[in-house]
């Protein structure tokens, strides 16, 4: 518990130190302090888990499943704030922002830290429900701290949207509410999760099915689902850099989490009914639309940024297509895929961020010949683009094959689209990467100075993912995967 | 479906949801931003009537508390804050008019008969007051969402965004006797914190396209060129 309440607090602590310290140097060493506090908590919190095998309590929940996202937060949290560090003090430098901006900055970076842990952590559906709007009012403003037309523009787009969305969330879980209140014999236990789990074969079918589709589309809009995504390439392209890495590996996850969650309410309540597997349906179909879409729209795409939320939609609806499919298998896949996505994602936008900043601008026509000019940050662009399009040996290609795998297994004929997908997504990355890597480069372009060990750390770890998954990581999730689908992968 | 051997009180709820509902009408189609304001806080105070009603009705005491906070939130401070930043952005006299207003009305009469067909499945008699009431509160979310929607001007979209909020809490207080509230709290902070930021995108938005008709916000396309 005590873990627990370490990881969570100290980005609330951190939020208000930072809203409140003036000295912009010391602002980004504090900032990475608090996330190293977070994340030793999280760690330690994973060790109790490991141990016990769930910590609950005060209305929290922490178990296999979502505790290795809460790792997974802390630790890009981490990372994202090392590279934030110099990279943000570059761009207050240059001017795009004011030293209140700055403030700003550090203050909502941990803000919205907390209210994804808080998302991650929570028992209490209503409270989840509270911390993902909280995530969206954390980074609005981030968004639009350029303050250019496009940046605010993205940041309205981003904030009706969302709004919009998770109010229809909030609709869902009010419907779950009144579901519950005919089960569970406490009304104020009603929102939570592991008590409506329990007796989830109570929960009357058809308010469910009504439910989730709202907290489908509601949560949905927040993973970036087609068509509820519009929100998500402008504010990834228009924010600032570290936003865009920890909004795309970290918040698209939080929500899908969300999403699967509620869908184990959902196929509880429904296993008795001739339509067992409704909710398993539609996040097919919305994951495989998303996935298809996006992968089209990559080939579109003149912005660097831009084309690499795309490809996290492309992903997101990979994932979220796994988990309709059900199964160990699939599940598995599901959660590794999580993993190596959000690992290999930030690091891409990491380096994004440094080719941006060595061209001078974010159209992809313009950014050549990267690795002439700094051969550190071509090679990580090539190298994390290889492994978002899942080349062996990275951890991405691993998942991607358990999924196909689980495909073939359920529903064959599927296969060849899944396929089709991801060759269309690998040429539309790959067309656009070739000449900035390899294009000669312009006149006079020149070196940035770039902190290549998050990226260097990422791209190892998915690597290593690749090669061998070491066994209590392999075990860990399998436990997660347990929890999800009620039976054992190993 | 009879709603006569209803309970008074449950009969009293429903029109005044109706009444809510009405309102949502009114917020759609008025043309004056300030008459909207003023619109949305009387819809605001009949959330809160409810909410009175429903804990008279002996449900659960901490309705009260919810109450006062729906007429503190929705009926006195957002719509004062509103109305302060219509002033310093001086829209005071600002008139929109509709650009198709009989089809939006009647886009909004189709969603109330779509929300009434999504609760259909809800059958059983004992659930005719629930019914009622969710496909009501799910109508008010629906037409916010058409607000936002096709009102072009920033402050007419945050009232559709805050009718919507009250829609749904008319649903969590009907439907189930309230939320628990840890979550209720949570939910009127996440509220006031976005009326503040909307209060600052007002200004950003301003200051960027010297207007507040969201509609020329239209720089971020598929494949336009990136300016610098």
């Amino acid at each position: 518990m005590t873990a627990l309440l370490l990881t969570l607090l100290a980005p609330v602590a951190g939020a208000i130190v930072l809203a409140l310290l003036r000295s912009l140097a010391l602002a980004g060493w504090v900032n990475l302090a608090v996330s190293a506090t977070s994340l030793a908590g999280a760690a330690w919190l994973a060790w109790s888990v490991a141990l016990t095998g769930k910590v609950a309590g005060l209305g929290f929940r922490v178990d296999a499943f979502n505790v290795y996202l809460v790792v997974l937060t802390a630790f890009v949290g981490l990372t994202t704030a090392i590279f934030s560090r110099p990279y943000m003090r570059h761009v207050c430098a240059q001017g795009l922002t004011t030293e209140a901006g700055m403030r700003v900055y550090h203050a909502m970076y941990q803000a919205f830290m907390f209210t994804m842990l808080l998302a991650l952590t929570t028992d209490n559906l209503g409270v989840l429900w509270v911390a993902v709007e909280g995530a969206t009012l954390a980074t609005v403003l981030l968004v639009s701290l350029y303050r250019t037309p496009e940046a605010v523009e993205a940041a309205w787009k981003y904030f009706i949207l969302c709004g919009v969305g998770i109010a229809l969330a909030l609709f869902g879980t009010v419907l779950t509410y009144f579901a519950a209140q005919h089960v569970v014999a406490d009304p104020a236990a009603g929102l939570t999760w592991s008590a409506l789990y329990r007796q989830a074969g109570g929960l009357e079918p058809v308010v469910m099915s009504l439910a989730f589709v709202f907290l489908l589309v509601g949560y949905g809009t927040k993973v970036g689902l087609v068509p509820m995504h519009q929100w998500l390439p402008d504010a990834h392209s228009e924010g600032p850099t570290p936003m865009s890495a920890v909004l795309s590996g970290l918040l698209l996850n939080v929500a899908l989490y969300a999403v699967v969650r509620l869908k184990m309410l959902v196929d509880g309540s429904l296993a008795g009914t001739p339509n067992p597997h409704l909710a398993g349906y539609l996040l097919m179909g919305f994951g495989l639309i998303s996935f298809l879409v996006a992968g089209l729209f990559l080939h579109r795409q003149r912005d660097i940024k831009r084309m690499f939320s795309y490809s996290s939609i492309e992903h997101m609806g990979l994932m979220t297509f796994a988990f309709g499919l059900g199964g160990p298998l699939a599940t598995f896949g599901a959660l590794l895929h999580m993993l190596v996505h959000s690992l290999t994602k930030s690091a891409i936008f990491i380096t994004a961020g440094h080719a941006a900043h060595i061209a001078g601008t974010q159209s992809i026509d313009r950014i050549r010949g990267l690795i002439r000019t700094q051969p550190a940050v071509g090679w990580s662009l090539l190298l994390g683009v290889a492994a978002i399009a899942g080349f062996p040996p990275f951890g991405v290609f691993t998942s991607e094959f358990l999924l196909l795998t689980a495909t073939m297994k359920t529903q064959p004929w599927l296969t060849p689209v899944l396929l089709s997908g991801l060759a269309v997504a690998f040429a539309g990355l790959f067309r656009h990467l070739h000449p900035m890597v390899y294009g000669s480069a312009p006149e006079g372009q020149a070196p940035v100075q770039a902190n290549m060990v998050p990226i260097a750390v990422h791209l190892g770890l998915v690597l290593w993912l690749g090669l061998a998954i070491p066994g209590y990581l392999a075990h860990w999730l399998d436990r997660a995967t347990e929890l999800i689908t009620g039976s054992h992968l190993l | 479906m009879s709603l006569t051997p209803l309970p008074l009180l449950q009969q009293l709820v429903l029109v005044l949801a109706a009444i809510v509902l009405l309102t949502s009408f009114v917020l759609l189609a008025q043309a004056r931003l300030v008459s909207a304001i003023h619109v949305f806080a009387w819809q605001g105070a009949l959330v809160a009537a409810v909410t009175t009603l429903v804990a008279a009705a002996g449900a659960s005491p901490h309705l009260y508390f919810s109450a006062l906070l729906t007429l503190v939130l929705k009926a006195l401070l957002i719509p004062w804050m509103l109305h302060r930043l219509a002033r310093r952005l001086e829209l005071d006299r600002h008139v929109e008019t509709l650009r198709w207003p009989t089809l939006v009305i009647m886009a909004a009469v189709a969603l109330v008969i779509f929300s009434y067909w999504l609760v259909l499945p809800m059958v059983q008699e004992r659930l005719a007051f629930t019914r009622n009431i969710v496909a009501v509160s799910l109508a008010v979310v629906l037409i916010g969402l058409l607000m936002m929607v096709f009102r072009q001007q920033a402050v007419a979209q945050v009232l559709g965004f805050m009718s919507m909020e009250n829609g749904l809490f008319l649903a969590a207080v009907s439907a189930t006797a309230g939320m628990p509230l840890v979550v209720e709290l949570g939910v009127a902070f996440d509220v006031l914190v976005a009326m503040v930021l909307f209060g600052v995108f007002f200004f950003q938005i301003r200051e960027s396209i010297e207007s507040l008709d969201v509609d020329r916000l239209n720089r971020l396309k598929e494949t336009a060129e990136e300016g610098e």
